[in-house]
């Protein structure tokens, strides 16, 4: 199978065979006009198999939340058909509405309208709380 | 502006600040009556409470300040739905400063982010409850004149009950602390806190079941009540109502400056035969409460009080 290569955008790559379509979901890629390529199950050296999303636009969106989703995740920016910077997303210090609090005493169970937001509080072990009820928060 | 949800909200030099301006207030009670003349609490009580909120009313009062709120959500807006970040932009029209008690947790959080006075934590759900903590540790400094190295045990409802989760952090920036935690299996401390506070701060601390059996060891023995309303099921909680009862002969073995604590109310795991024993330090403790409010209004009023 080909998919071109693209010119100015970006490439997620050695995401969790099978995932892929939840971080297209999440990070709204179905409301782009550009080409946007999902390649699931690409055989892979390192992972056996793996999906990858290649996104034909330079886009300024949030990709540090996608360390929360997915930590092993590699970010490629493509620009005049080259790469000219590839890093894996660290974990961010906050999400905002991304998780949401399970503990039913918890305040944003009731508030309305009310940003749930999770607060990074052991970066080694990737341990986010809310920061309103501090429960920690399960993937 | 600021508020006071969690008591990691305050450093060690501001409690330090707040119990020194807590034993001044105890000392030169006159010199702090008009204080707070013409300022307002409000008391935003969407949960039931009778020492809590009287005792912030009382310190306002003693302050020379006036106190307006409600006791419980259903004389509130709350019972029509109204939601809490709007309740505090409104109470904030009419006080200068607020203290909420609320069932949910965050929910005096909330309040900080939305109010434009002050917001005072006085309770929200089984989280935190950090005015209950500056309590605690105004009296342990009372009694015991310092917080370094001091065996504390912890008693009861370890998993529901915010005053020992409070008084943890607030202890665990004090060197030589060891921390005696017993309670049922079902009521330890939530996990969180034993990894996030204790161990990776390296606190010394140990787990038992068995009160009597670490009672010698004791410089601080801190009770709480098995509390009704954290439990969704009741069989559970009349199951574990009863697991730790403190008496004079459970006393037998206990330092004779023990410094026995209870954040009230208390139900019956203190024996009122306790009452009267010299080592019995819940009801100073429940009266130094009003003061430490005294000496935080102040402080979060930006109130100066000239030397006299």
């Amino acid at each position: 199978m080909h998919i071109d290569a693209i010119q100015n955008g970006i490439v997620i790559d050695h995401i969790q065979a099978g995932k892929s379509l939840d971080l297209y979901h999440f990070l709204h890629l179905d409301d782009l006009d550009c080409s946007v390529a999902i390649l699931r199950n690409v055989n892979s050296q390192k992972m056996g198999k793996k999906d990858i999303i290649k996104i034909d636009s330079v886009l300024d969106m949030d990709l540090g939340v996608l360390g929360y989703m997915d930590a092993g995740i590699t970010i490629s920016i493509i620009q005049d058909g080259k790469q000219v910077r590839k890093f894996h997303p660290e974990l961010p210090e906050q999400i905002k509405n991304v998780i949401f609090c399970k503990n039913p005493r918890c305040i944003t169970t009731v508030e309305q309208e009310i940003d749930h937001i999770f607060k990074l509080t052991d970066r080694e072990n990737g341990i986010y709380r809310c920061l309103y009820c501090e429960t920690a928060a399960k993937k | 502006m600021r508020n006071l949800i969690d008591i990691t909200d305050l450093t060690i030099a501001e409690i330090d600040e707040l119990i020194q301006t807590a034993c001044d207030i105890i000392e030169n009670p006159d010199k702090y009556c008009e204080a707070c003349h013409r300022k307002k609490l409000a008391t935003l009580f969407f949960e039931p409470s009778t020492r809590t909120r009287l005792s912030f009313e009382a310190a306002m009062l003693e302050l020379g300040g006036s106190v307006l709120g409600f006791s419980e959500a259903n004389s509130s807006s709350a019972a029509k739905g109204e939601s809490v970040s709007d309740t505090v932009r409104v109470v904030g029209c009419y006080a200068d400063i607020i203290a909420m008690r609320h069932p949910k947790e965050g929910a005096p959080m909330v309040a900080s982010m939305h109010s434009p006075v002050p917001i005072i934590n006085a309770g929200d759900g089984g989280h935190n409850h950090p005015t209950q903590t500056l309590t605690d540790l105004l009296t342990i400094h009372r009694e015991k004149g310092h917080f370094d190295n001091l065996t504390v045990g912890l008693c009861g409802d370890l998993k529901f009950g915010r005053t020992v989760h409070s008084l943890i952090h607030a202890l665990s920036r004090y060197s030589g602390i060891h921390f005696v935690l017993i309670s049922p299996e079902e009521l330890r401390l939530p996990s969180y806190i034993i990894h996030d506070v204790l161990e990776k701060k390296q606190l010394s601390y140990e787990e038992t079941q068995d009160l009597e059996a670490v009672m010698p060891k004791l410089d601080i023995l801190y009770m709480t009540r098995v509390q009704k309303e954290r439990f969704f099921n009741e069989a559970d909680y009349i199951r574990l109502k009863d697991s730790y009862v403190l008496t004079l002969d459970k006393l037998k073995n206990a330092k004779e400056d023990l410094c026995i604590l209870h954040p009230l109310p208390r139900v019956n795991e203190i024996a009122t035969s306790v009452d009267n024993d010299s080592r019995a330090c819940y009801f100073k403790q429940a009266h130094n409460g009003k003061y430490i409010r005294m000496a935080l209004i102040l402080k979060l009023l930006g109130v100066e009080i000239p030397c006299i």
